[in-house]
C-alpha cells in the first residue's frame, strides 16, 4: 500500500501538474540500543518481502547518510532511499481539485446526521441539509470514525489520541532522509522529523501514556520534551528555529493497523479508518483498494494485502514501529 | 562614509557613547554601544539587509520591534534579528540571502528541563499600561513580574519627545513621553514585590494555563494567577505596487531608529496616514531635521488631533487629504513615492496622480490590538486582563488609566483589600479613549489691547494642562469635561507665558499689546534646535492651518525651564496678523515639490504577505475561485505561514475578502498557532549561545493561598 502511495506522490506533479513539494530523500529508522536494532532488524525482512527498497546501514554508513546525527552509541539504522515526503496541505487540495474535475462533488459545511438502511442494506445518508440516496458509504471519518459507524448502529474500536508536531522556520537543506526514533523516554514513545521540500524541519512526537480524546489545544509540556530528544540525536538542530507547533488527531486501533473492507453486518457499507496516524502515506494506495473494493473488482493478491486489515481480526498483535 | 547618526536633538540627549568596529560583508564599519546590529547599519547608511529567497527581493527593516524577520541577517554565523539583537565588537554580519545555513554545535551540551516560577501576577508588557499596573499590584504587595521583550521599559513612551495630552492629575500631561517613561519605571522600581525581566518575549500561553516566555535565550514557564496582557499594539499594513521595498515601513519603526537609536533612518520622507502616529512621527522627522516631504490620508480630513495636523502644516508640511498611494518606486529601495486623489468609492482619479522624490515611505494607517495572548488565555481559563492598545487602540494617556485601573482590579480579583475602585475613574479613563471631537471655527479674541492667550485649539480633545497651569484662573475648559474647548475669560492675564510652555499641541500663543499696540508682539512655542533660530532673524509666521501670514522678526529667544527644552520666540508682529500668529514655518516650500512627471510602477508586486512574498493578485484568484477559508489560502499559497506568524497580513487578507464583497462571517479565519516569535528550539533544553539578561533576579514560588502581603 505504501508503496502505490510511493508511486503516487512521486509521479503526481508530471501527470497532474500539481506541485506537491514531493522530495525523495529517504527514510531511516536510527538505532542506539541492542534493542531496537533488533525489531528494526526483524521487520526489515518483512519490508524487503514486500518488494521495499530498504537496507540496514550500520554506523558509519548512516554517518554518511546523516551526518549531523549524534555518532555516540550509534549502532545504525534502516534506510529506504526511496522514501519521501510531501506537503499534505498542498496534496489535500490537489487530491481534492482533481477529484471535482473528474465529477466528484464535494459538499463542505454539511453534517452527515444519520446513515439510512432497509433489510440489512445502506440506502442513502441523511445531513442537516437534506440528504442523498446511495447505496455505497465508505467511512473515511478519521478521528470521527466510531461516530460515523454508530450512525449506522456499527462499531470500529478506533479511539482518536492526540500528537503534537512542529515546524521550523525553512534552512537550507543539510537533511536527507527523515529521520524516525523509536526508543522509549519519559512521557513519549516514538517520534520523527525530517526537513521538507522548501526548507523546514517538520517534527512530531507520540506521547506516553497516549492522549486520548480530541484536546487539540497546545501544552507547554511538548516543545521541552520533543526539544531534549531532537537535539540528544541531532545536536545541530539546536539551532534552527521553531516557528509553529500543533496537535493533531491519530485515529488509533488496538493493533495500531488500519480497519479496511466491507462489514459482514451491513451491505454497501466500506470501512476506511483507523489509519493511527499514517493516513497521508497510505491514502494513496489504499484509494486504489477501496476503488475496487466498491467495485467488487479485488484480485486474490489484493485480498491477501487487504485480510491483515479486516475488522474481524484478534486486535492482540502489536504494531512493532509504534 | 557619512555618517547617519543624530548628532543633535532638541529634546532627546544625545551622549557621548563608545565607539567600536564591526564589518558588514567584510567591510569595517563603526558601531555604537547599545546600537541593535540594524541601528547600527543605518547609521552607516546600509538599510538593504538581504534578499528573499523565494524571489531573491530586497529585503530591509519593516517592524523595527521583532515581531516579523524581515531584518534578518547573518551575525558571527547565526541567523538573527537586526533589529533585537545588539551589535557587539568585532562582529561579522552578513546579509541574508536565500536560506540560512544552519550552523553547527561545538562540543557536548548540557540538556535540561524550562525552569518554572510561580508568580501572582504576570504582566507581559513595560509599556505605559503594564507600568502602571505594576505600581498599583507593587503597592499593595502583589507578587508580580513584568517582562517585557527590549532591553528598556516604556514601550513606546520612550519614542515620544512631545509632550502628553489627558489630565496633569491623571496622566502626566504637558510632560515628555520620554520623561514619563523614566517616572514611571522608577516608581515600579521602589517595589520589591515587583520584578521585571526585560529582553523578555512571551512565546505562548498554554492550555495548561503557564506562560512560555524567552528571556534572553534562556526559556522560562512561568506559572500566574492572573495574566495581565499589555503588549500595546501592531500597525497595519497597507496593499500597493512595491510596499516591500526597503526604505517603506511602519512609523512605529521609524520612530524606533530615530527616537530611541538615534539615527536618521531617511534624508526625504513621505507619510502615508493622517492619524496621531503619521502625524507625531512626521514632527519627530522635523525635529532630527529629516525632511518631511508630503503626507497623504485617504479620508477628507486627518483623523488625528487637529492640533497635530496643524502643527504639522504649520512647519511647511503639505497635507494631501483624500488621497491615496499608489506605489512606492525604485529598483532596490525607495526613490520616489507616487499618490494621487481618490473619489468617494477610494478609487483613484486619473490624471491627478504626483510622484514625489524620497527614501523613506512610512505607512501610518492605523493600528490593531496585540491581543492573540490574550484570547488563548480566554479560551484556556487562565484568568486574563487587558489594558492599553493590548485591550483597545487609545492615547497612551488613556493606557496609563486604564493600566491603573486593571492593577486595582487584579489586586482585587487576588483578595487584597483595594476598596471600591473610584467610578469616576472609569469615566476619566472612557474619557482619555476619546475620540477627538468635531472641529469648530476658531474663535479669535477681538480686543487689541492688554496681554493675553489666544488658543488655536477648534477641536475638542481630552486635554487640560493649559487651564491647571494658570495661575490666575483665567483659562477654563468648557463643557463637563476636560474635552472641552480651552477658553480665555476675563482679565487677569499676566503674561507669564505658562499655558504657552505646557500646551502639547503647541496651539497656545500670547499676544502682547502692553508696550506696542500697532506692533505687538507674539510669543511662539518652538521645539527645534536652538541654533536655528536667533534675535533679529526674520521668520515666516503663519496662521493655525500653515496658511503663510508674512514675514516677521525674533525679538526674544528664550528657553525657559518651564517649558522643558522647548523655546518660547517672540516675534513682532502687525497689530492685523498677530493674534493669528500660530507659528513658525521650520521647512522650506521647495521640500514638498512634487517631481515634473509621474513615476508608475509596472510589476504586480503588492504583497500581502511580506514573509512568504504572496501577492494580493494571487489571493484574490483564490477568492473569486471561491476560496472562503484563510486557511486554505494559507495552504494553498504558503500566505500567512511565515516568520511572523500571520502578524501582517492576517488583517489585509480580510480586508481583501471585503473588497471582494465576502464580509466577515463568510469566511473562516486562520487558526491561531504558537510560538508568538520563532525561537532556537534549542532554547527549550537549556542549551543557549547567548548570556541572560541583567534582571535575572527569579521571583520564588510561594503557595497561591500565602502569597503576597
Amino acid at each position: 500500500m505504501c508503496i502505490k502511495s510511493l508511486d503516487v506522490f512521486s509521479t503526481w506533479e508530471e501527470r497532474y501538474g500539481d506541485n506537491l513539494e514531493w522530495y525523495r530523500g529517504g527514510y531511516s529508522f536510527v538505532a542506539y540500543r541492542e534493542r531496537e536494532e533488533q525489531v528494526l532488524k526483524s521487520l526489515l525482512k518483512v519490508q524487503q518481502s514486500y518488494g521495499l527498497n530498504i537496507r540496514w546501514l550500520d554506523r558509519d554508513g548512516l554517518l554518511e547518510v546523516i551526518p549531523a546525527l549524534n555518532p555516540r552509541d550509534l549502532i545504525g539504522g534502516t534506510y529506504s532511499p526511496e522514501d519521501g515526503s510531501a506537503s499534505p496541505l498542498r496534496s489535500a487540495h490537489a487530491f481534492y481539485a482533481r477529484a471535482a474535475e473528474r465529477g466528484a462533488e464535494f459538499h463542505f459545511n454539511e453534517r452527515v446526521t444519520g446513515i439510512i438502511t432497509r433489510g440489512g442494506k445502506v440506502v442513502g445518508v441523511r445531513t442537516d441539509r437534506g440528504g442523498y440516496a446511495t447505496n455505497t458509504v465508505i467511512n473515511a471519518a478519521g478521528p470521527w470514525a466510531k461516530a460515523v459507524a454508530r450512525m449506522a448502529r456499527l462499531d470500529v474500536p478506533v479511539v482518536p489520541d492526540s500528537h503534537e508536531a512542529g515546524i521550523t522556520e525553512p534552512v537550507a537543506r543539510f537533511l536527507e532522509p527523515m529521520v524516525v526514533d523509536i526508543r522509549p523516554a519519559q512521557g513519549s514513545r516514538n517520534y520523527y522529523f525530517y526537513q521538507h521540500k522548501p526548507g523546514p524541519i517538520v517534527f512530531c512526537i507520540t506521547p506516553e501514556p497516549p492522549l486520548v480524546g480530541t484536546d487539540r489545544r497546545e501544552t507547554s509540556v511538548f516543545l521541552p520534551m520533543i526539544a531534549r530528544r531532537m537535539v540528544d540525536l541531532m545536536p545541530r538542530l539546536a539551532n534552527v528555529r521553531v516557528r509553529r507547533t500543533w496537535r493533531g488527531l491519530y485515529p488509533m486501533t488496538p493493533d495500531g493497523f488500519p480497519i479496511v473492507g466491507r462489514v459482514k453486518e451491513l451491505e454497501g457499507y466500506i470501512n476506511a479508518v483507523g489509519m493511527c496516524g499514517q493516513g497521508f502515506m497510505l491514502g494513496p494506495g489504499l484509494a486504489t483498494y477501496l476503488v475496487k473494493i466498491v467495485q467488487d473488482s479485488l484480485t486474490p493478491e489484493d485480498e491477501e494485502v487487504l485480510a491483515g486489515l479486516t475488522l474481524y481480526r484478534d486486535f492482540g498483535g502489536e504494531e512493532k514501529l509504534k | 562614509m557619512q555618517d547617519h547618526r543624530v548628532r543633535e536633538h532638541p529634546i532627546l540627549p544625545v551622549e557621548e557613547r563608545a565607539t567600536f568596529e564591526f564589518t558588514w560583508q567584510g567591510q569595517t564599519m563603526v558601531a555604537k554601544e547599545g546600537e541593535t546590529i540594524a541601528s547600527a547599519l543605518f547609521a552607516n547608511g546600509v538599510r538593504i539587509f538581504g534578499q528573499h529567497h523565494k524571489d531573491g527581493a530586497p529585503q530591509g527593516i519593516f517592524c523595527a520591534n521583532g515581531q516579523c524577520a524581515q531584518c534578518l541577517v547573518v551575525a558571527n554565523g547565526l541567523p538573527v534579528k537586526s533589529c533585537m539583537v545588539l551589535v557587539e565588537p568585532a562582529m561579522q554580519v552578513e546579509p541574508m540571502v536565500g536560506l540560512p545555513v544552519l550552523p553547527g554545535v561545538e562540543g557536548e551540551m548540557a540538556l535540561q528541563p524550562p525552569e518554572t516560577v510561580d508568580v501572582e501576577c504576570l504582566i507581559i508588557g513595560g509599556g505605559p499600561a503594564g507600568l502602571s499596573a505594576a505600581i498599583e499590584l507593587g503597592k499593595v504587595g502583589v507578587r508580580t513580574l513584568i517582562v517585557d521583550d527590549k532591553h528598556r521599559l516604556g514601550g513606546k513612551l520612550v519614542l515620544q519627545t512631545h509632550k502628553f495630552f489627558g489630565s496633569i492629575e491623571d496622566c502626566y500631561a504637558g510632560t515628555r513621553g520620554i520623561d514619563i517613561a523614566t517616572m514611571l519605571e522608577e516608581e515600579v522600581r521602589s517595589f520589591e514585590n515587583v520584578q521585571m525581566w526585560l529582553d523578555t518575549t512571551a512565546l505562548a500561553v498554554f492550555s495548561d494555563r503557564k506562560v512560555g516566555v524567552l528571556q534572553g535565550q534562556h526559556y522560562v514557564v512561568v506559572q500566574p494567577h492572573v495574566l495581565l496582557v499589555a503588549t500595546g499594539a501592531r500597525e497595519k499594513s497597507l496593499v500597493f505596487k512595491g510596499n516591500t521595498l526597503p526604505g517603506v515601513y511602519g512609523a512605529g519603526a521609524f520612530q524606533t531608529l530615530l527616537n530611541r537609536d538615534l539615527v536618521r533612518p531617511a534624508e526625504r520622507l513621505f507619510i502615508v496616514g493622517g492619524g496621531n502616529v503619521g502625524l507625531i512621527a512626521g514632527y519627530h522627522a522635523l525635529q532630527a531635521g529629516i525632511e518631511v516631504v508630503g503626507l497623504c490620508e485617504a479620508l477628507p480630513d486627518c483623523s488625528g488631533y487637529k492640533v497635530h495636523k496643524d502643527k504639522l502644516a504649520r512647519f511647511g508640511v503639505p497635507i494631501y487629504t483624500s488621497h491615496t498611494i499608489l506605489s512606492a518606486n525604485g529598483q532596490v529601495q525607495v526613490e520616489s513615492v507616487t499618490i494621487a486623489q481618490i473619489d468617494r468609492n477610494w478609487q483613484p482619479i486619473p490624471g491627478t496622480e504626483q510622484s514625489f522624490a524620497c527614501d523613506t515611505v512610512l505607512i501610518a494607517v492605523g493600528l490593531d490590538p496585540v491581543d492573540e495572548l490574550t484570547r488563548k488565555a480566554k479560551e484556556f481559563g487562565l484568568p486574563v486582563y487587558a489594558a492599553g492598545d493590548a485591550e483597545e487602540i487609545a492615547e497612551a494617556s488613556s493606557a496609563m488609566f486604564t493600566g491603573k485601573i486593571r492593577g486595582l482590579e487584579i489586586a482585587k480579583s487576588l483578595g487584597r483589600d483595594v476598596g471600591e475602585i473610584p467610578p469616576e475613574w472609569h469615566r476619566t479613563s472612557e474619557i482619555l479613549k476619546s475620540r477627538p471631537g468635531a472641529v469648530v471655527v476658531e474663535d479669535i479674541p477681538e480686543r487689541e489691547d492688554g496681554v493675553f492667550p489666544v488658543l488655536h485649539c477648534a477641536q475638542e480633545i481630552p486635554c487640560n494642562p493649559c487651564a491647571s497651569v494658570c495661575p490666575q484662573g483665567c483659562i477654563i475648559i468648557g463643557g463637563d469635561d476636560i474635552r472641552g474647548l480651552p477658553e480665555y475669560v476675563g482679565e487677569g492675564c499676566s503674561g507669564c507665558q505658562k499655558c504657552v510652555a505646557i500646551c502639547p499641541g503647541l496651539a497656545i500663543t500670547l499676544v502682547d499689546y502692553r508696550k506696542d499696540r500697532d506692533y505687538p508682539t507674539v510669543t511662539i512655542p518652538y521645539e527645534f534646535l536652538g541654533r536655528t533660530i536667533h534675535e533679529g532673524d526674520v521668520v515666516t509666521v503663519l496662521d493655525t492651518e500653515g496658511s503663510i501670514l508674512g514675514n516677521v522678526e525674533v525679538v526674544k529667544v528664550r528657553a525657559p525651564k518651564m517649558a522643558d527644552r522647548a523655546y518660547l520666540v517672540k516675534v513682532r508682529a502687525p497689530g492685523e496678523i498677530a493674534k493669528r500668529i500660530a507659528g513658525i514655518r521650520v521647512q522650506e516650500e521647495s521640500v514638498g515639490e512634487p517631481l515634473g512627471h509621474y513615476v508608475g510602477r509596472i510589476q504586480d508586486d503588492a504583497m500581502i504577505c511580506r514573509c512568504e512574498r504572496v501577492t494580493a493578485g494571487e489571493i484574490r484568484a483564490l477568492i473569486r475561485a471561491g476560496i472562503r477559508d484563510m486557511n486554505d489560502i494559507k495552504a494553498l499559497t504558503r500566505a500567512g505561514m511565515g516568520a511572523c506568524g500571520a502578524k501582517t497580513c492576517t488583517v489585509i487578507i480580510k480586508r481583501l475578502f471585503r473588497e471582494e464583497g465576502v464580509p466577515e462571517g463568510q469566511f473562516v479565519e486562520s487558526t491561531q498557532r504558537p510560538l508568538f516569535v520563532e525561537v532556537p528550539l534549542g532554547v527549550f533544553v537549556g542549551v543557549s549561545t547567548g548570556e541572560r539578561p541583567e534582571e535575572t533576579a527569579v521571583v520564588h514560588a510561594t503557595d497561591i493561598h500565602e502569597g503576597g502581603m
